[in-house]
């Protein structure tokens, strides 16, 4: 670590892939995800953690983007929206947000997203009341959330589907 | 991307470590989960030119249990502390203030130590630069006149953090430490009713350590709080409420209150219940008595005539339930 240029060599892993950067002490997550790696994915919405749009998982657990400097983030693994599809599928709740008309403008999306990936990695069997705790620190402004819901039920019963399958 | 001041990052391992680093820096501030910190550093209210991170501190994140009673570790986080099968139901008002905090996305990064240190808030400080240059800033930061109440002198800032009152019903005890070594003190005195400067820590003292008693573990209690928003709100005022009941008459009783003063509030006249049963006369009385003592000032949107009745109805409510 520098004395006087305030920097710091930040070694994590974003998305599976380890990386190094030197990234500046108050560079914030939010903004290395976007600026610096270009995961536009993660949005900034209220710059004060009132939104939950800039929810991401640290070491599966989700925390705001914005409110996390990157040179804390040492040896963390940090995930994002664009980490859910897989070979070009979407995950069970990116689908759930599809089917069942979950979006509307998107900004809310992936921090949504995001905190339900926490959610159900923790809880696979969430009901409405643990979906809606799960949820609480994400603000839509236009669904009414009761979409969103069921975009996680959706996910749940899918998962729970592919589970008794396998 | 907003205005962030260029600081210098610390990550000490050690609280021994972090406590040298704050007395040896400039302009020092400690920081845990961030969730408030780091939203006053982007609107320039604080502007420190050395920021001590203590989340690489793994001493200070666990929560042991002896024959004094529980002790939990600074950098606990608040989701830890909601469910943790020792303080859910013996200290039961602890759990609930901490699973009341913000949102669970803040209760999963925030800490107990964070919540107990948290800045006091107010109307005209937790606003933007460009919003609080406009309006002069204020008695708490940069500028010279207070908003809240006319003549100015004074600065009424709420403390707002929910799990304080709760671990002041339970005569929580907090560890210090700083350059000189370690002490302990009882949590009611790590406050005191100045919004400017609310916490008794000495300048470069961290608080390492809540403790619990043994003795009180499994005493019936409550915490709730009136937000605006149910999902995710500072408190506009909160309560949290302890009550032993013997024979149907009051056997132990203690009140705190937060969001309706500079400092956590532990409310005055709660013995006088003891030996008598409640009845609907008493739990007014009981509700006027915390009225009065709370002393909530313009510093939310909401009105502080509005917080005054909540902060009542709030007590007497959590009080009529435990008393069963």
């Amino acid at each position: 670590m520098s004395e006087k240029r305030n920097i710091s060599l930040l070694h994590c892993t974003v998305n599976g892939k380890e990386r190094d950067d030197v990234v500046k002490d108050n560079l914030l997550l939010a903004d290395y995800l976007r600026e610096e790696i270009g995961l536009t994915g993660t949005k900034i919405g209220c710059d004060g953690g009132e939104c939950g749009c800039c929810t991401v998982l640290i070491d599966g657990v989700p925390q705001h983007a914005c409110l996390r400097l990157a040179a804390t983030c040492q040896d963390a693994e940090i995930e994002t929206i664009e980490a859910l599809a897989e070979q070009n599928r979407l995950s069970a709740l990116q689908r759930g947000f599809h089917e069942k008309l979950g979006t509307q403008c998107g900004f809310c999306t992936p921090g949504m997203i995001m905190a339900a990936e926490g959610l159900l990695r923790e809880n696979p069997n969430p009901n409405e009341d643990e979906i809606r705790q799960g949820l609480a620190a994400n603000i839509c402004r236009c669904t009414g959330y009761i979409k969103i819901i069921e975009a996680v039920q959706f996910a749940v019963d899918e998962l729970d589907s592919k589970g008794k399958a396998a | 991307m907003e205005y962030m001041p260029n600081f210098q990052l610390h990550r000490p391992a050690t609280a021994e470590e972090a406590v040298k680093m704050r007395s040896d820096n400039a302009a020092a501030l400690y920081v845990a989960g961030g969730t408030d910190l780091i939203v006053n550093v982007r609107r320039g209210i604080e502007q420190p030119e050395n920021l001590i991170d203590l989340s690489a501190i793994e001493e200070l994140k666990s929560v042991t249990k002896d024959k004094d009673g529980l002790h939990i570790g600074a950098g606990v986080t608040l989701k830890e502390v909601a469910e943790n099968e020792n303080i859910l139901g013996k200290y039961q008002a602890v759990a609930e203030a901490a699973a009341a905090v913000a949102g669970i996305t803040h209760q999963q990064y925030g800490t107990i130590g964070g919540n107990l240190c948290l800045d006091t808030r107010c109307l005209y400080y937790n606003q933007s630069e460009w919003w609080r240059q406009s309006n002069d800033y204020c008695l708490k930061e940069r500028g010279d006149i207070g908003h809240v109440a006319s003549g100015g002198k004074r600065c009424f800032a709420a403390f707002s953090g929910d799990v304080a009152p709760a671990l002041l019903i339970f005569e929580a005890e907090v560890d210090l430490v700083g350059p000189e070594g370690s002490r302990r003190i009882p949590l009611v005195e790590l406050y005191q009713n100045d919004g400017l400067d609310h916490l008794t820590l000495k300048p470069d003292e961290l608080l390492t350590a809540v403790h619990l008693p043994k003795a009180l573990a499994g005493c019936p209690s409550r915490y709730e709080k009136t937000r605006i928003r149910g999902s995710i709100d500072f408190p506009l005022a909160g309560a949290a409420v302890r009550l032993k009941m013997k024979a149907k008459k009051v056997n132990d009783f203690a009140i705190a209150l937060t969001g309706v003063n500079p400092y956590p509030q532990i409310v005055k006249g709660t013995d006088d219940y003891i030996g008598n049963a409640f009845d609907d006369e008493s739990l007014d009385k009981l509700r006027d008595n915390v009225r009065k003592q709370a002393k909530p000032m313009k510093t939310t949107t909401v009105a502080p005539w509005y917080r005054r009745r909540v902060i009542g109805a709030l007590a007497r409510r959590l009080t009529e339930e435990l008393a069963g």
